[in-house]
């Protein structure tokens, strides 16, 4: 018997139900990796390298020993595995032997009974080193006579895509442009910073507790660097205060290092990090350097696009390789174009090593793409939005790696939908008093899960087990971090089950439980651990909708909300488990889900780049104080396309909270290194939004289906953030006839480019 | 070093405890009363993620001495949740909370000011919580939670 999937109306699908997570979390119940405690545990502090680079010559714990509570020194001759992080080029040592590469890497862990001791004790060890010359400067650093710090150029990774006739097509356009923008680190910020722990069992084989959105990858990392096999090590994730990539890789490497501690001392070891080392050590947003050239035709068609973007990626190659590649694929922006040569290189510098942040490599390249794509619609004479609405990427059109967009494709309907909602067509530039306020325009794509780079790690698994009481449990391999994705993914699993949400718990992951799943990046935590689900429950609902059938005694049984009906008679889900149960059914299963075919030609770029497409659109209301050029961002319309919506209550909160770290990026954090020390690793000196740079969120869905989505949905996390920075870019350019191109944008700056240059304000 | 004899409430029950005169309050209350909702986001007093009432005062736990407290009564996010204080509901139904982290901090310093100013306004909300980090939630469904605690809204 073949059991139908009901396609609407759904019980839980498409609702805006309460958050498992909230309550616990809002009343302090939950328990983060620095609230469990374990009997015996000692506290690890990190000894850091100070200087960008240095030659390591001997350390020293004489004077540390004289603290109360000293436990001792580890350093890289403790690690009983291999010495190597397993990421993509696996170039970072767990702990450095002859050289450390940035200020702020650890060199070796203090142990003590407490956490102050082992701050003291690490305060005083004394290390003797010697400085070696650095680079801080990535285009210096790709230059032929820098100082090597990796292979022959120092260039981590690199790539080229093209179509057409690039450099040809653009001669010949009738409108040609050229611009070059550069942007500035980003601190996650994450609340609650790195905490690890690791528990040896006295078989050797250990426990990790972990803040992480990957704790697969935790267990690779803690596997090779004890020695360790898979089975030996279990990897839980604890509740994590905040991730945004923060937590994708660097996770492993603390609880790594909480692993060489507790494998040999034998002892359960915390290693937390103040807010200061987090800063100093942790993966940021990349800082960027690009050179974007658009052409365009008498009619404003773009007909070429040539692009250099540079990834300033730090000491140690992390996820760099991946986070341009991403970058690479989506530079051009989401438009339809025939000739595009894009040429991208993650260049090594003695800085902290840069990851993996929201909308990984794709927000730097799309301020300067959609700084431009502004640019040449005033050059042209016509109206930016019409511009894109002329050039933009709809069904049937190809990107530019040659992949056919042919489905859930809603990017001209919100384009239209905030053009609308602004009153773009008639806002033009106003003045109040001693404000100028205008409107700016950006729209973007992202490419949602690992896209055919990372094709072998996109693959999901679930296990869900429903027992005796109709209570069900659910193992899956993604996260939560924050964003939602248990209450999601419980309302996938009861929709699929029809039964109650509330019967439905999803276990926090842990990796002897469930098989590997990747990474919780990527926005693909929807689609993949959802389907992963729909997998595990589909003969599970089979054989539940079979007896619920027999039961009844009908074939005609409907269901919603966690009841089966025929006419007047039903029955719970409770009840039915209770029956299948009797009959001794199998009420456990596994479900896999592997992501659709992706490719990638490493020769010209060309290829199926990633499964699907997600859609956004902004437009930001910006005002200038033109006496200080102060910007504040009032209000930002925007829209999605993200497919079907499982919670559209907390898809709207990721876009607030997208918005606004995509405004703080664009206007005010700004981190500042100088001669490779970083200069403001803390909040005092780091800018953050507050509720009172809040601007007002106006936020529009457009539900395009894709087929092999859960319930037909795409994937959101990332993709609010992405374009805000060139929206108001857009605004302040629209206002005052400036054109910043360099992030953040601070008043300073305005206030210097507007002396150099005539502009609105000053002709007023 | 010395101890010291430090002697306050705590959530309505009276503590005494012998402790490091080196202890922050916020160590005290995470480590020796194992009340763990109180945060550490910064340790710098920049975040909110560790505030406490003392004497019905919000606090940054992170920069006072456990010594301070001497003789006075402190409410943590565990007090409220005991005495089922409305804004813990409100904002897990206001879809407030994504990580959590800074959601206790947050409920301490919106109970100050609603005890001081039950009728508080949007924009009053939201000059009062400004000195608070959320890296997640873009602040408006908070300011929301808050705004519908006011005494006016509670039936
Ligand atoms: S931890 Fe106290 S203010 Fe941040
Ligand atoms: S909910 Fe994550 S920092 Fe506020």
């Amino acid at each position: 018997m073949k059991i139908e999937m009901k396609k609407t109306p759904f019980s839980f699908v498409g609702k805006s139900v309460r958050r498992v997570d909230a309550l616990d979390k809002a009343a302090g119940i939950s328990k983060y990796g620095s609230d469990l405690s374990f009997p015996n545990m000692l506290y690890a502090c990190a000894f850091r390298s100070l200087k960008p680079r240095i030659k390591i010559k001997n350390l020293s714990d004489e004077k540390a020993k004289k603290i109360r509570g000293y436990v001792g020194l580890i350093t890289c001759k403790d690690i009983r595995g291999k010495n190597r992080w397993p990421l993509v080029m696996e170039d970072y040592p767990f702990l450095p032997e002859r050289e450390s590469r940035f200020a702020g890497e650890t060199i070796a862990l203090v142990l003590a009974k407490d956490r102050k001791a082992a701050k003291k004790a690490a305060s005083m060890l004394k290390l003797e080193h010697e400085e070696l010359p650095f680079v801080d400067d990535p285009l210096k650093s790709m230059e032929k006579g820098s100082v090597k710090i990796f292979g022959r150029n120092n260039v981590f990774s690199k790539y080229v895509i093209k179509k057409g006739e690039a450099l040809k097509s653009l001669e010949r356009c009738k409108y040609k442009i050229k611009g070059e923008f550069e942007t500035n680190y980003q601190v996650h910020s994450y609340l609650e910073t790195q905490v690890a722990t690791a528990v040896p069992a006295s078989d050797g084989s250990m426990t990790i507790y972990s803040s992480t959105q990957c704790p697969f990858y935790v267990l690779d990392a803690v596997c090779a660097v004890t020695g360790l096999s898979n089975h030996r090590v279990k990897v839980i994730q604890t509740v994590t205060g905040g991730g945004f990539g923060g937590k994708e890789d660097m996770p492993a490497l603390v609880a790594a290092h909480a692993a060489i501690c507790a494998q040999k001392t034998g002892k359960p070891v915390r290693l937390s990090y103040e807010r200061k080392e987090d800063f100093m050590s942790m993966s940021k947003r990349h800082p960027s350097y690009s050179s974007v050239m658009y052409g365009a035709d008498e009619s404003g068609r773009i007909r070429a696009c040539v692009i250099k973007y540079v990834l300033d990626s730090g000491a140690y190659s992390t996820l760099s390789p991946i986070v341009l590649w991403r970058g690479s694929v989506h530079a051009a922006g989401p438009y339809d174009i025939e000739n595009v040569l894009i040429e991208t290189y993650a260049v090594a510098t003695n800085k902290v090593p840069c990851g993996a942040f929201r909308g990984f490599g794709q927000p730097q390249i799309c301020f300067a793409q959609e700084s431009l794509i502004d640019d040449l619609a005033d050059k042209i004479g016509m109206d930016p939005v019409e511009f894109r609405l002329k050039n933009i990427i709809r069904k049937g059109s190809r990107t530019v790696t040659g992949q056919k967009i042919d489905e859930s494709c809603g990017l001209s309907e919100i384009v239209n939908i905030v053009r609308k909602k602004s009153a773009w067509d008639r806002f033009g530039v106003k003045r109040e008093g001693e404000k100028i306020i205008a409107l700016g325009f950006a729209n973007t794509y992202y490419g949602v899960g690992l896209g055919a780079k990372g094709r072998f790690l996109d693959r999901a698994g679930a296990y869900i087990n429903i027992y005796k009481d109709g209570s069900v449990s659910v193992n899956v391999g993604n996260t939560e971090m924050g964003q939602g994705a248990l209450t999601v993914l419980t309302q996938i699993c009861a929709e699929t089950l029809n039964c109650p949400l509330e019967n439905v718990h999803i276990h926090e992951v842990d990796t002897s439980k469930v098989p590997d799943s990747g990474p919780t990046v990527a926005s693909r935590t929807t689609i993949m651990s959802g389907n992963a689900i729909m997998e595990a429950a589909r003969p599970l609902r089979e054989r539940i909708f079979k007896t619920a059938m027999e039961i009844l005694g009908s074939d005609k049984v409907s269901a919603s909300g966690g009841f089966f009906f025929v006419g007047k008679k039903r029955i719970s889900f409770a009840q039915v488990v209770k029956e299948c149960w009797a009959r001794r059914l199998k009420m456990s299963e596994q479900g896999w889900y592997t992501a659709p075919k992706t490719s990638f030609s490493e020769k010209n770029g060309k290829g199926d780049s990633y499964v699907v497409y997600s859609y956004s659109a902004n437009a930001a209301l910006v005002e200038i104080d033109i006496k200080t050029f102060e910007m504040k961002i009032r209000k930002v319309f925007a829209a999605y396309d993200v497919g079907k919506l499982i919670n559209p209550r907390l898809a709207l909160a990721q876009a607030h909270g997208g918005i606004l770290q995509g405004a703080g990026w664009a206007l005010f954090e700004n981190l500042v290194y100088k001669d490779g020390i970083m200069l403001n690793p803390g909040f005092a000196d780091y800018a953050l939004a507050t509720s009172a740079d809040m601007p007002e969120y106006a936020v529009s869905f457009v539900e395009k289906e894709y087929t092999d989505g859960p319930y037909n949905a795409k994937g959101i996390g990332e993709l609010p953030l992405i374009a805000v920075a060139p929206a108001v870019r857009n605004a302040v350019k629209n206002a005052l006839g400036l054109r910043l191109n360099k992030i953040p944008m601070l008043p300073e700056n305005v206030w210097s480019m507007s002396k150099n240059k005539k502009c609105f304000c000053r002709e007023n | 070093m010395k101890k010291y004899l430090l002697k306050c409430q705590v959530n309505g029950k009276n503590i005494e405890r012998e402790i490091r005169p080196d202890k922050t309050l916020l160590e005290f209350i995470r480590e020796d009363l194992g009340l763990t909702g109180t945060k550490e986001g910064c340790g710098e007093g920049e975040c909110g993620a560790c505030l406490d009432l003392l004497d019905g005062r919000a606090v940054n736990s992170c920069l006072m001495m456990a010594a301070q407290a001497h003789g006075k009564k402190i409410i943590t996010i565990e007090g409220l949740r005991d005495e089922k204080n409305p804004l813990i509901d409100s904002f897990a139904k206001e879809a407030a909370v994504q990580c959590g982290f800074c959601i206790p901090g947050f409920i301490i310093k919106a109970e100050e000011l609603l005890s001081e100013n039950p009728e508080a306004t949007d924009d009053e909300i939201k000059e009062s919580l400004a000195g608070n980090l959320c890296r997640c939630t873009g602040y408006k469904n908070i300011i929301k939670a808050v705004g519908k605690v006011r005494k006016k809204c509670l039936k």
